[in-house]
């Protein structure tokens, strides 16, 4: 054979392999300021964290596009004995990823895995609750007195094959203190769409299409790239420049950039979490203020005046660029039936002065506000807005716009609560109000985990009494009654000023579909990309 | 010889236990670790709990003596944030640190030297200005503002070049992986190294310039010529040697520098590094990860300077006097 024929043979194999090779492989490149940490999905409870590994793993129940609980693992289930016994009906011919079957031995060992020490997700199961298994397929729950909601984020409990773990020595969640690291924080192995073929952690992970799972498939992907970019002027570029298909967030004063652009798109809409401002209502004497020998913040008046002097549309306008939605309450319009009750107080400043001399400070006073500064969205310009509005009714506000890691350590109950007033933002694990009623505005007590990040220390019998009750009121209309007069009495006594809802933005290319749900979960399995 | 370089030896050790405990002094500064580690709504219980079994509870001094111990032993325990061994974690960044460093070093080098040369042969030249004018945006311009002009230039505006992260790498053996054997490994380098590259590349052509103008003016330059021998001959075989010996010494303690100054370049370019992994680290308070890295970083410098005055003593006569004495 001469060379030319040789390489005539080899162009016409290589034109016949080109009509041949199938579609390509649709792949989707995912970038997000924060790291894949660890895959045990029992290390750390962020919402980052969930989505992603939710790709992989799954829960009894499901969360919909709409935030709805639907089934997951569990087909259906049956609230009996007044809430105290749930009967789980488990899904037949699951399988996890590397072939075992799924059953109500792999329930029965998550939930002690769960509840284990080093498990960020103690509280997604009751203490109380016991795991009885009937058969393969069915799991009651037994509890020790009703809990109507219980369920609420299993979604992002996510079940893991006993015999897997068991022989991969990862029968205990991995622990902080660990000193040798966990099989299971580099591997994973669940019921979900898509497997986990590489993790680098905080360089780059890959998701493969999990060919049999059992669900219906919507999506068309075969393969997600996640890689980890935090600098936001870098993931911004790398979408624009094409490199990337989705990020999360965009930052506000890019998105004119970003949507200028003729190939990508932001899509934002209103988040769950609430961003407020609290007071410290408990000691006698503030920690960081001129005001000696009493607490201004004790007096209502002073809180309703700082609620009037904020005004919160302002905030809206200059500091978050149109991108929030100005709130009334401590929980989102959405998750809350009669949200639209309530309304925001009327900014007025005048009065707001006339409500502090009336309650004995004519001419202000000097408060220290603790403020992070890389929490949430352009927190320490909000904190900003806010001294300049209530400078103009006599209130000096000493600003310290502190990195999330020193903010936290001072105000948290870790720290001693050490903080006079304070911004601070909440999304309800739940998407319930009892943990809004619960965490933020339960009284304080020792050794009670009721008010835990009730970092002010507001405190009204009455709404703790209605906390109780919500919490097991299993008719949802009396329930939605019951956490509106708990909010009618939160609201009147001013025990915070929520600002508002930041808004979601994520950054996606024009020709990728996504549905963006209100939580800020990137859930790529209902993405499609031409 | 020998009791000069234990000496030398003694005050790295010294300056190593100097480096251990400001690393150690600046952690208690940084934040509170254990609320980076769980969600805001863990119970207070478990962040206790977690808090007790990291010895976060311990008298500093105790706190202080475990960290030296472990370090001792080679021991930088295990990432907060990953749950994995720091040992690891740096090692398998550190291909990708070193890649860049020694592509930027090699790149200011060359660059450095060519530019020089021709800015001290041709003073008055345009291009000799523009390179002077060049210099002088190296010099002046921060890294991260130069990374995001060119990502925005090249890679978003132009399209020719990636604006992150390390393209396709090849593994070598156990631990390395390499970018230099694909083109989109050779493609992503150019932006990271040029940036990371220019602030010495400035300071190298300055250099040499300066020394070469210097040299040019020697006596044995002005015989040489009188000889009769070839510019380029007199250029290149003669007067630049004698520029070089200084530049190598710069450029070899900048190595260090170059190393421990990729952390800014890392991340404009999403570059997945040492440098990258601290920054993160530091944000998220993970101690293990900043202390090995610090202490590395430490140890850096004190070999490269340690094998710099080692080379002085070998080249020159003068030194290895007063090292004997």
């Amino acid at each position: 054979m001469t060379i030319r024929k040789f390489l005539l043979a080899a162009g016409a194999a290589l034109a016949i392999q080109a009509v041949v090779v199938p579609a390509q492989a649709v792949t989707l490149r995912y970038a997000n300021q924060g790291d894949l940490k660890s895959l045990d999905p029992y290390t750390l409870n962020e919402t980052t964290a969930n989505a992603h590994l939710g790709h992989v793993y799954e829960g009894l129940t499901s969360r919909g596009k709409d935030l709805k609980v639907g089934p997951g693992l569990a087909e259906k289930w049956e609230v009996l004995d007044g809430a105290k016994k749930w009967r789980f009906h488990l899904r037949k011919n699951v399988k996890f990823q590397n072939g075992e079957p799924f059953t109500a031995d792999d329930v029965i060992f998550s939930a002690e895995r769960v509840r284990a020490t080093g498990s960020n997700f103690q509280t997604r199961v009751p203490k109380d609750a016991k795991f009885v298994k009937v058969d393969d397929y069915t799991v009651d729950v037994e509890l020790s007195s009703p809990n109507p909601i219980m369920v609420a984020q299993w979604d992002t409990w996510y079940i893991i094959s006993k015999k897997w773990a068991e022989a991969n020595n990862s029968t205990a969640p991995t622990p902080a203190s660990a000193t040798t690291p966990s099989y299971i924080s580099l591997h994973a192995n669940g019921t979900g769409p898509f497997s986990i073929e590489s993790h680098q952690p905080g360089v780059k992970t890959v998701f493969k299409v999990n060919k049999g799972w059992w669900g219906k498939k919507e999506h068309n992907l075969d393969e997600i790239i996640f890689t980890p970019i935090p600098n936001a002027a870098t993931r911004v570029a790398a979408l624009l420049s094409g490199e990337v298909d989705v990020i999360e967030p965009v930052p506000v004063q890019d998105i004119p950039r970003v949507n200028s652009s003729a190939d990508s798109k932001v899509l934002a809409g209103p988040e769950l979490r609430t961003i407020f401002l609290g007071f410290d209502q408990s000691r006698d004497e503030l920690l960081e203020s001129n005001v000696k020998g009493k607490n201004p913040f004790k007096d209502v008046r002073v809180r309703h005046a700082f609620n009037i002097a904020i005004d919160k549309e302002a905030i809206k306008r200059s500091v978050m660029r149109g991108l929030s939605t100005p709130s009334a309450l401590m929980i989102a319009p959405t998750l809350f039936t009669y949200s639209k009750d309530f309304k925001n107080p009327k900014f007025d400043s005048a009065a707001a002065k006339k409500l502090l001399a009336d309650a004995g400070y004519p001419n202000g006073f000097e408060v220290g506000m603790d403020c992070p500064n890389d929490r949430y969205v352009n927190d320490a310009q909000i904190c900003q807005a806010v001294v300049g509005m209530l400078a103009r009714i006599g209130v000096k506000v000493n600003l310290n716009a502190q990195p999330k890691a020193q903010y936290f350590a001072k105000v948290l109950k870790s720290g001693g609560y050490k903080t006079s007033f304070f911004l601070l933002g909440w999304t309800p694990g739940t998407f319930d109000s009892h943990n809004v009623l619960n965490d933020l505005h339960g009284c304080r007590t020792e050794n009670s985990p009721i008010g835990e990040t009730n970092l002010g220390g507001y405190c009204n019998k009455k709404v703790d009494e209605l906390t109780a009750k919500i919490l097991v009121e299993a008719d949802p209309k009396k329930r939605d009654l019951l956490i509106k007069e708990a909010y009618e009495i939160t609201t009147g006594e001013y025990a915070y000023v929520p600002l508002h809802q930041q808004a979601l933005s994520w950054g996606v290319k024009m020709n990728v579909n996504l549905v963006q749900r209100a939580d800020n979960s990137v859930l790529l399995y209902w993405a499609t990309k031409k | 010889m020998l009791a000069f370089i234990i000496r030398r030896i003694a005050q790295s050790l010294f300056v190593m236990a100097a480096v251990a405990l400001i690393a150690f002094l600046m952690f208690r500064f940084v934040g509170d670790p254990v609320n980076q580690m769980v969600g805001i709504d863990t119970p207070q219980e478990e962040v206790a709990r977690l808090r007790e079994s990291l010895g976060l509870n311990d008298p500093a001094i105790v706190q202080f003596g475990r960290f030296v111990w472990n370090i001792v032993h080679f021991d930088f325990g295990i990432s907060y944030q990953f749950r994995l061994p720091v040992t690891q974690l740096l090692a398998e960044r550190a291909p990708a640190t070193l890649e860049l460093a020694v592509t930027a070093a090699i790149f200011a080098l060359i660059v450095g030297v060519i530019m020089g040369v021709y800015c001290a042969l041709n003073r008055d030249s345009w291009l000799a200005r523009v390179f002077q004018a060049v210099s002088l945006v190296g010099v002046s311009l921060p890294t991260f503002l130069i990374g995001i002009l060119l990502i925005y230039l090249f890679a978003v505006i132009l399209g020719w070049l990636p604006s992150n992260g390390r393209g396709q790498v090849v593994k070598i053996g156990q631990w390395w992986t390499t970018g230099f054997l694909t083109g989109s490994g050779l493609k992503a380098l150019i932006l990271p190294a040029i940036t990371l590259g220019l602030f010495q590349m400035t300071l190298i052509m300055r250099l040499v310039r300066a020394e070469m103008m210097e040299v040019m003016r020697t006596d044995y330059i002005k015989f040489a010529k009188a000889r009769g021998l070839k510019t380029r001959s007199i250029h290149f075989g003669h007067a630049l040697k004698n520029t070089l010996i200084p530049v190598i010494t710069i450029a070899g303690l900048q190595l260090g520098s170059i190393i421990a100054f990729a952390i800014i370049t890392e991340t404009v370019f999403n570059w997945p590094g040492m440098g990258i992994l601290f920054l993160k680290a530091v944000q998220n308070v993970d101690i293990p990860i900043m202390a090995a890295y610090l202490m590395l970083i430490g140890f850096l410098f004190v070999v490269i300077n340690l094998a710099v005055d080692l080379a002085y003593g070998l080249v020159d006569p003068r030194l290895r006097v007063a090292m004997r004495a």
